[in-house]
């Protein structure tokens, strides 16, 4: 699989009064074409920033991306104009977040906000000469085709598949409606039940589940290259939850996108991933295939973490905890920023920020222990 | 420590449950129209019954809702239950006055679920956790306040250094054990703890479930856990009630319900938890559709519409059916 997505060194500082904090401090990772990437971590890794720094989103101020490359397709993400960029958001690069009520304008309908997405990257001038096309040739294949009316036909197919390279312009009215077709297909393809009586609805009228389908729908109205989930499923309930996922996982496959997963349910990324990248306060300490972390994670943030949530097919009468919180990334620990909580801790890892290291192929870790 | 809970197991076999509550309903009326008339109800809570025993936890689990945290408010009389009974320590408390509950309260503690909004951002910790002592008119002084605050602090893993200091200083994770300190403030033998780890990080979670075990077992208290997520409430739970649309379906052991589920729906929601181990392929149950409004709940048994065995005879009201001993189950098929 080649890499759809790559990421270089990517530091992103916010500048607050009370300092600056180092949200992304050096990142490093791929995304490959087809695969799911897990991104797990605590409040405050830097997972979210990570996925607005790819979408150029982070808000500046306070916020900045001050150093790195993200390469999409041969070009540098960081270096395109607004414009550009606005043209590779919510088309080929689109983002689900965590809660569908605040990215969802609450006084416009369904079917119109995901039919402004439709108009805005889908070139509608070109696929309604498409139908037009295609129309006629049906019309034509039941004719004799010697007949004086099936040439006229005929020579006016070749006329309108001419036109393809600069297809005429095409009336408002007839935009909406070919906009509108399309968002009901869309909606069809996320399950959603009724979707000609939701497009006429108000995102109040739905429920939580609905809603998320409706955001999911609108990411994959333009068939994007790499769908952002931003914790798309954390505000859902446990029933819910496994629809949607169940939804992204068959839609994966027959879309054929990548798929960017941030979460902080270690069971969400056992059952969706098939890579998986530890943050832990803007930092990766360890990316591995899905299995090999689970079975042998090496970072002792990623084995305490895995330790420490209750379980429901092991019986654990205490749960093994990691010591202390989170750090301030205004002044973010010296060396590896986990050596304060780790329990096996050396004078080395308060020295220099410890590289990573590939001990088996494809599993890299973030620790001294491992070797330097 | 298995000596003491067997132990204990035996004492509270013989004594009488702490906290029993008797067919609990809450309807909240809709209000419309030009004079606010109403116009229906919201059946939040629509006939809940169970027994909590001393030195016990009995976990309360469902979606978004489904009344669990509109029974754990009724307890404490928080919000006044339209009928039922709520038996504390022999006392019927729905017929209690109010000067009489509040006495009673002191008995009854609750840590809510978002340590943001429970706590008075202008308040120092020690005003905070000191306040229930105040207006029990426990103490008075402020040096007697101190000296009752800081072994609270010390007790949920805080030292004497945050006394004087204001909630936005502090973490998730430490409000939620500043909510806990003031809960234990006025030596408490039953605590509703509504959500307290939902909204932590899993490292903070595992530390603030931890620190509720311990006292647990070191003060003899007796939990209501009300929780969204399956795995805290085995977790914690001796006994767990399921709730679905404000009705309890299937209620009795932890080991018996997580073992042997017989309720359709406590059998869709376990398959649907996402477990940590991608080696598992999942058995997954997954139902179709949402939760229906508890304004106008399904007629007979309220999952059927959702239902993936439900059949012509799930038309009435389903009773609870003891399968197996002290496992209830409110379905037709169970019959």
């Amino acid at each position: 699989m080649s890499e759809l997505l790559t990421i270089q060194n990517l530091k992103t500082y916010f500048y607050t009064y009370a300092g600056v904090v180092k949200a992304l401090d050096g990142i490093d990772f791929g995304i490959k074409k087809g695969e799911t990437l897990g991104l797990v971590g605590e409040t405050g890794c830097g997972k979210s920033v990570t996925s607005l720094a790819i979408m150029r989103l982070v808000p500046d101020p306070p916020g900045r991306i001050v150093d790195g490359v993200i390469t999409y397709k041969g070009e540098d993400l960081l270096k395109k104009s607004e414009e550009e960029m606005r043209k590779i958001r919510g088309s080929r690069i689109t983002m689900v977040f965590q809660d569908p009520m605040t990215f969802i304008n609450p006084v416009i309908t369904i079917g119109d906000q995901i039919s402004e997405v439709i108009k805005l990257h889908r070139n509608l001038a070109l696929k309604s000469l498409e139908t037009e096309i295609e129309n006629l040739k049906i019309k034509a294949s039941s004719m004799d085709k010697e007949s004086k009316e099936a040439q006229e036909i005929f020579s006016k197919i070749g006329k309108l598949e001419r036109m393809k390279d600069l297809p005429p312009k095409i009336s408002r009215s007839r935009t909406n409606e070919l906009a509108l077709k399309h968002t009901i297909e869309v909606l069809k393809l996320v399950q959603m039940p009724y979707p000609e009586k939701i497009v006429k609805q108000y995102p109040h009228e739905l429920s939580g589940g609905m809603r998320q389908r409706a955001m999911i729908a609108m990411a994959l109205s333009c068939n994007p290259d790499l769908l952002i989930a931003d914790e798309a499923t954390t505000s859902l309930d446990v029933t819910i939850q496994a629809q949607i996922l169940l939804l992204i996982n068959d839609l994966k496959k027959r879309l054929g996108s990548s798929i960017m997963l941030i979460t902080h349910d270690l069971g969400v990324v056992a059952e969706m991933c098939d890579r998986v990248i530890v943050m832990y306060a803007g930092v990766i300490v360890e990316e591995a295939y899905t299995k090999d972390l689970f079975k042998h994670p090496l970072h002792p943030y990623t084995a305490g973490l895995l330790s420490s949530i209750p379980r429901l097919d092991i019986d654990a009468n205490r749960l093994e905890i990691i010591p202390g919180s989170v750090p301030n990334l205004i002044d973010p620990p010296k060396g590896c920023r986990f050596h304060p909580r780790c329990k096996y801790a050396m004078v080395i890892c308060k020295g220099e920020k410890p590289p990573m290291i590939e001990v088996s192929p494809g599993h890299r870790v973030a620790c001294y222990i491992y070797g330097q | 420590m298995p000596a003491t809970s067997t132990a204990n197991r035996i004492v509270s076999k013989l004594t009488e449950p702490l906290l029993k509550v008797k067919g609990l309903k809450k309807h909240f009326p809709i209000r419309g129209g030009v004079f606010g008339k109403t116009v229906g109800f919201v059946y939040a809570v629509d006939g809940v019954s169970f027994d909590v025993e001393p030195g016990r936890t009995m976990g309360l689990v469902g979606e978004s809702g489904c009344g669990k945290t509109t029974v754990g408010r009724c307890i404490l009389r928080l919000i006044e239950p339209t009928s039922g009974e709520i038996w504390f320590n022999g006392k019927n408390i729905v017929e209690l006055k109010e000067e009489e509950m509040r006495k009673l309260r002191r008995e009854m503690q609750v840590v809510f679920q978002d340590p943001y909004a429970s706590l008075n951002p202008r308040w120092l910790v020690k005003d905070i956790v000191g306040e229930p002592l105040v207006v029990n008119h426990i103490v008075s002084t402020r040096t007697e306040i101190k000296d009752r605050v800081l072994p609270l602090l010390t007790r949920v893993g805080l030292s004497e250094d945050h006394l004087n200091r204001f909630p936005h200083e502090f973490s998730g994770g430490q409000r939620q054990r500043i909510g806990m300190a003031r809960a234990l403030a006025l030596n408490p033998r039953f605590i509703v703890l509504d959500e307290p780890t939902s909204s932590l990080d899993v490292s903070v979670q595992a530390q603030t479930l931890n620190i509720l075990k311990d006292l647990q077992s070191e003060l003899h208290l007796t939990y209501l856990f009300i929780s969204h997520n399956l795995s805290v409430i085995k977790h914690m739970s001796d006994t767990i009630g399921v709730m679905y649309l404000g009705k309890i379906v299937e209620t009795g052991a932890k080991n018996d319900i997580f073992k042997n589920p017989v309720h359709p729906y406590t059998q869709a929601l376990f398959s649907a938890i996402p477990i940590p181990d991608p080696e598992r392929i999942p058995h997954r149950i997954v139902l179709e559709g949402d939760v229906p409004s508890p304004t106008n709940p399904p007629k007979g048994c309220r999952f059927g519409p959702r239902c993936p065995r439900a059949s012509e005879g799930c038309d009435g009201e389903a009773e609870m059916v003891e399968v197996s001993s002290g496992h209830y189950v409110a379905c037709h098929l169970a019959q």
